[in-house]
């Protein structure tokens, strides 16, 4: 079932370690939030290069399941509220059993409760951080033993242009996705000697559910600032995530990629 | 070391883990300056002697274990 666990257990000791993918295609992929959005565009590009693809979703799973290829492997639906670590537990489980170990893991789910700050309650700050902060914790808590004992793997953190660039109304999600950064740059120095890599991606104005709930005149507002002048497909960002999943990122760890059209460069 | 088969379960798990040869997991090693291991290497094992041996240990118990003789004395403990 593709398991090829510690593969290179024995070489790799000491210094000069090779950082070592996951062999494209057929890898064990699993994306949290993958149902709709960026998460699911993210999934349909590793379900295009032939990987094998989990998905977790919180409300509704996706509605099609079979790839953009002909010979692509069905996306597996698995129900997972990331703030609950039984739920994130079964589904890494239920993942194993179909697939084998995560090799490739794309922490994306999360939610917004947004208003101003003096009107944001404890229970609207705990959500997003429970779900955007902590459900990463937990996700790649569990996703990161098998990992660690196949002494290779990818983790990519679904972190946000409002990390860097700031959003009124965004306190909760702001905090949350700036954690996220830290959270990465300490584990991708517990585990590089290991060759896991693991990076964020932060997207700017993507053409999301999430970006639609923002209003119309706020996204206006926004694309404005863009250099680039449009707003993002969820593909945009797929195609960052599948490259910091790839070989050819072999030797990139700790690393935040904006992919914002240039929104919040330099920050 | 009453328990010779307890200690080989114990020997299977660092050479799985750790991997190194069989004749270095002896009671007097260090697993710092003579199996090599960093401080991951022994989070690993500890999980893995957890499961191998259904037994819990807890960070604080952890500290100034550093031989191969005061792992096994621990886990053997819980036993």
């Amino acid at each position: 079932m593709g398991e090829q666990r510690g593969a290179l257990g024995g070489a790799v000791n000491g210094s000069s370690l090779p950082t070592s993918a996951p062999t494209s295609p057929g890898r064990v992929v699993l994306v949290t939030g993958g149902s709709r959005g960026i998460g699911l565009g993210c999934a349909r590009r590793f379900q295009a290069l032939g990987d094998k693809v989990a998905v977790t979703y919180c409300t509704a799973p996706p509605t099609e399941l079979a790839g953009p290829e002909r010979d692509s492997v069905d996306l597996l639906p698995v129900r997972c509220d990331v703030r609950d670590p039984e739920q994130v537990d079964a589904a890494f489980a239920a993942v194993e059993e179909a697939f084998g170990p995560v090799e490739v893991l794309v922490a994306n789910a999360g939610v917004t409760k947004d208003t101003l700050l003096l009107r944001m309650s404890e229970e609207a700050w705990a959500e997003v951080l429970d779900t955007d902060l902590t459900g990463v914790y937990r996700v790649v808590r569990r996703g990161l033993g098998p990992m660690v004992r196949a002494h290779r793997g990818r983790i990519v953190l679904m972190s946000s242009v409002v990390a860097f660039f700031g959003s009124p109304g965004q306190v909760n999600y702001g905090a949350a996705k700036a954690g996220l950064v830290g959270l990465a740059r300490s584990l991708a120095r517990e585990v590089g000697s290991r060759g896991i890599t693991v990076n964020v991606v932060a997207p700017g104005v993507v053409d999301t559910d999430m970006i639609a709930s923002l209003g119309e005149q706020r996204v206006e507002q926004l694309l404005a600032l863009v250099p680039l002048g449009r707003r993002a497909s969820p593909a945009d960002v797929a195609g960052a995530v599948a490259f910091l999943a790839s070989d050819d990122a072999a030797y990139i760890t700790g690393a935040v990629l904006p992919v914002d059209g240039g929104l919040a460069m330099g920050m | 070391m009453a328990d010779d088969a307890s200690f080989d379960k114990f020997k299977a798990c660092a050479i799985d883990v750790l991997q190194v040869p069989a004749d270095k997991v002896v009671p007097e090693a260090r697993f710092g300056d003579d199996l090599d291991a960093d401080s991951l290497d022994l989070v690993e094992l500890v999980m893995a002697l957890e499961e191998a041996f259904d037994v819990t240990v807890d960070e604080s118990e952890l500290e100034g274990i550093e031989t191969v003789g005061q792992a096994y004395e621990l886990i053997s403990a819980k036993l």
